[in-house]
């Protein structure tokens, strides 16, 4: 790294670590229902709204009822994005003329969105309305991020709360992180993101003239939309000269903020986050970066508030930071070397295949490990062509979990059921008995920590396995060999994993693909869910244990490093295998 | 089942909220505040015809202008509605001769030593409107010789036109490329 790249990252560390406590400590006070600045101008609405829909906010429920409650609305939520999708046509603000989704493509979308995955088989800039972008997926956006955060939320209400089965109200927590969270930061980062060039407008796509007009070879079509051969069976072109082109618009800046800072990662263009037009100058990236992690990394802050020890919250975010800071240092490094394979050609430099020139080395490195470590999935880069090694890092980052800072929300309650499961391993070690945050670990919490754990890599490597022996499956991979199945690890590890990040060269808009996928991002998001709210009605109905001599102290760095090394284990036992055929194969062949 | 009612409320509410009335506001706020940036950055020449987007490239290929970044955009390099990246993997054959067909483009363009990898690799979203100075320099004898211009004054244009980082430390020094070569156009008509 030269010094202005260390100077960056070092700057970026400072900034993201300066809020945390600020950010964490208004979230306790939004979630506790206590008085904050945006109250004097939320509380009536908040009020309003509550009775408009027909809530009692003081009605607390209990985890069956905040799970059904949970399940109901993202139904409906996929019910409705799916109806906009396959009747985009039908709808206003469409000035593009676009058509409707296939129905398999709309059923993957909107699953994807409300998973808050944000997997796309489609381009934005082609496919997607602006009432799509905006009633669709900019709603999608938001209400997944605050789904996430009340999970969570209500995990950490079973943690304090004794013996009662009430875990508060589902309705209240979605709305208040919504209303006192969400928007407001999204509504000041569109902004500053809008004053650095990224578009916010209804206009019709603009033509304009090429300076140097160009031309390329388009294959002829017949009627059916199949290329025309001659009779050797070489497909006929026709020169086509382009003395303009057509540039998309829209209100790209409103959804880039909350893409961002939802995790969710769906971009407004194909691009994501490489378009200029998404992601414009070296401040937007930072921003950009900075809005990824801030709400996963406040949390821990939030949870630690919450439990009454900011301790438990630090020690669970110096895991996430130091995985996250390794990582950064490898993608980084790897890259920067570049590629032996075109230094044989004579060029010199890193690899810059798929990366944008405004960004440094280390502002790429950043994105794409704040993007895979949290499950956001936007991407500054195409992942497909980094080195091997390099791609492996932010594969490697989506296998663990989706902790390393993790989803809003859901990277916080996944990190807290490996957290149960280290207190658990830990103390059948060392024959104590194994409590945590004062509430003892027994089967059920056991049981709910590995539903919550496993079943995304269950579906990886299972689904992975099917795709490699279905012909139209192989047939979508872009690149042969060992990398084409990184590609399809990649696809299923993301869509499981609720990231939505892909190695984009895969042709993933194919029935297999879009209902396959569906299928494992809803597994990846509806399981553990259900079972951390199991977990904490389970919980929240235990006696408080003080601790003994006999209790292992969990906000220690012995705890920290323990938490790792588990994370880590089940990591690499679970995927070792195929990452060794994919990444380190491909990474062997091009040292050669 | 007393949740159905909230559910289905919740969603209309929220689809207004988040959907309607806070990209409406963005959108107000932005339009009064950065007018220019919230429409796409256009340039426009001195009659006020718009000749580009200053975050868009172009595709240039001629010797008499300085070229932009290999693009993967579908159809054709630089088209706006195709953005998007090679996706290709570091040890793909193709990739590696299409490589190496642009590294004789260059070559024959009269480009000597090591080649920078940003002139010879496709950006992520196929419209980068960057270069490197560097690279921008290494392309100063072939520009110079087919404008009949000295290498000095376009050196001075480069510099000039090298974009610094923000805040001194964020990204790396650029050259926007369309704009750069529209400037020489009005050097050399």
């Amino acid at each position: 790294m030269n010094p202005y790249e260390w100077a960056e990252t070092i700057f970026f560390f400072m900034v993201l670590l300066a809020l945390i406590r600020p950010l964490g400590a208004y979230m306790a006070r939004v979630y506790q229902g206590e008085r904050t600045v945006l109250s004097p101008i939320l509380v009536p609405f908040e009020k309003f709204l509550y009775r408009i829909c027909g809530i009692d906010g003081n009605d607390e429920m209990n985890w069956k009822r905040y799970a059904w409650a949970m399940i109901l609305f993202n139904l409906m939520l996929f019910l409705a994005l799916f109806a906009i999708l396959m009747s985009q046509h039908l709808l206003p603000l469409n000035p593009q003329r676009l058509p409707a989704f296939s129905w398999p493509l709309a059923l993957n979308t909107a699953i994807s969105f409300v998973t808050n995955t944000n997997w796309q088989a489609y381009s934005g800039e082609t496919a997607v309305s602006y009432f799509t972008q905006m009633a669709g997926l900019t709603v999608h956006n938001f209400v997944s991020a605050s789904t996430g955060m009340a999970i969570v939320i209500a995990l950490i209400r079973g943690f304090t709360r004794r013996k009662t089965s009430m875990l508060g109200n589902f309705w209240v927590d979605v709305t208040r992180g919504t209303l006192y969270i969400l928007l407001p930061i999204s509504l000041v980062a569109a902004l500053v993101l809008v004053s650095q060039g990224v578009i916010q407008n209804f206009g019709p796509y603009r033509t304009v003239p090429l300076v140097q007009s160009t031309s390329y070879d388009k294959p002829r079509l017949d009627g059916k939309g199949n290329p025309v051969k001659d009779a050797k069976g070489n497909p006929i072109t026709d020169n086509v000269k382009v003395k303009e082109v057509t540039i998309p618009m829209g209100p790209a800046a409103s959804q880039e903020a909350i893409k961002e800072l939802g995790t969710n990662g769906g971009g407004f263009f194909n691009a994501n986050s490489a378009h200029p037009y998404e992601n414009p100058t070296p401040v937007s990236h930072f921003l950009e970066v900075l809005l990824i992690l801030l709400i996963p990394g406040s949390l821990t802050y939030t949870f630690g508030i919450m439990v009454g020890n900011t301790r438990q919250g630090w020690a669970l975010l110096s895991v996430m930071l130091l995985v996250l800071i390794v990582s950064f240092g490898i993608l980084q490094s790897v890259e920067t070397s570049g590629n032996p394979m075109l230094a044989k050609l004579g060029v010199a430099g890193s690899n810059l295949e798929g990366k944008e020139t405004r960004f440094s080395m280390a502002g790429t490195s950043l994105f794409e490990v704040a993007t895979t470590g949290t499950s956001c999935g936007a991407v500054a880069a195409m992942h497909d062509s980094l080195t091997p090694l390099g791609g492996m890092i932010p594969l490697s980052l989506i296998l663990l979990g989706e902790i390393i800072f993790g989803g809003v929300g859901s990277g916080l309650y996944t990190m807290l059921a490996f957290a149960v499961v280290a207190v658990f391993v830990a103390g059948l070690m060392i024959g104590r008995t194994p409590e945590y945050l004062g509430k003892k670990i027994e089967v059920l919490e056991m049981w709910m920590s590995i539903l919550t754990i496993l079943p995304a890599g269950i579906v990886v490597l299972v689904l992975s396995g099917i795709a490699m022996v279905t012909p139209s499956a192989v047939a979508s991979m872009a690149n042969p060999g060992a990398h084409g199945l990184s590609e399809i690890v990649y696809a299923f590890a993301s869509m499981a994993n609720n990231n939505g990040s892909a190695f984009a060269g895969l042709n993933a808009n194919i029935n297999f693909y879009n209902i396959l996928g569906s299928i494992s991002m809803a597994i990846g998001r509806y399981v553990p869910a259900v079972a951390i709210l199991a977990m904490a009605g389970s919980l929240a109905g235990k006696k408080y244990v003080p601790p003994s001599l006999g209790t292992l102290p969990t906000d220690r760095a012995p705890f920290a490093i323990w938490l790792m090394l588990v994370i880590l284990i089940v990591g690499a036992l679970t995927f070792f295998p195929a990452l060794s055929l994919g990444p380190i194969v491909e990474q062997l062949m091009m040292a050669r | 089942m007393k949740d159905i009612k909230p559910a289905f409320l919740m969603l209309l509410a929220f689809t207004l909220i988040c959907g309607g009335i806070y990209p409406a506001i963005v959108t107000g706020i932005a339009q009064a505040l950065f007018p220019k940036q919230a429409a796409g950055s256009f340039i426009t020449d001195k009659n006020g015809r718009v000749v580009g987007s200053s975050l868009i490239g172009q595709p240039f290929s001629d010797r008499t202008y300085f070229w932009p970044r290999p693009s993967a955009t579908s159809d054709f390099n630089y088209n706006p509605m195709g953005s998007g990246g090679s996706n290709s993997g570091q040890t793909n054959p193709d990739y590696l001769n299409r490589v190496a067909d642009r590294v004789i483009v260059l070559r024959q363009a009269g480009m000597t030593g090591s080649l920078p990898s940003e002139l010879v690799q496709a950006s992520a979203s196929g419209l980068d409107p960057h270069i490197t100075p560097g690279a921008a320099m290494a392309q100063i004898p072939r520009v110079a010789k087919a404008r009949g211009l000295s290498e000095k004054v376009l050196a001075a244009l480069v510099s000039a036109n090298t974009l610094d980082r923000p805040f001194g430390i964020m990204g790396q020094p650029c050259v926007n490329v369309l704009e750069l070569n529209l400037k020489l156009d009005r050097l050399t008509p």
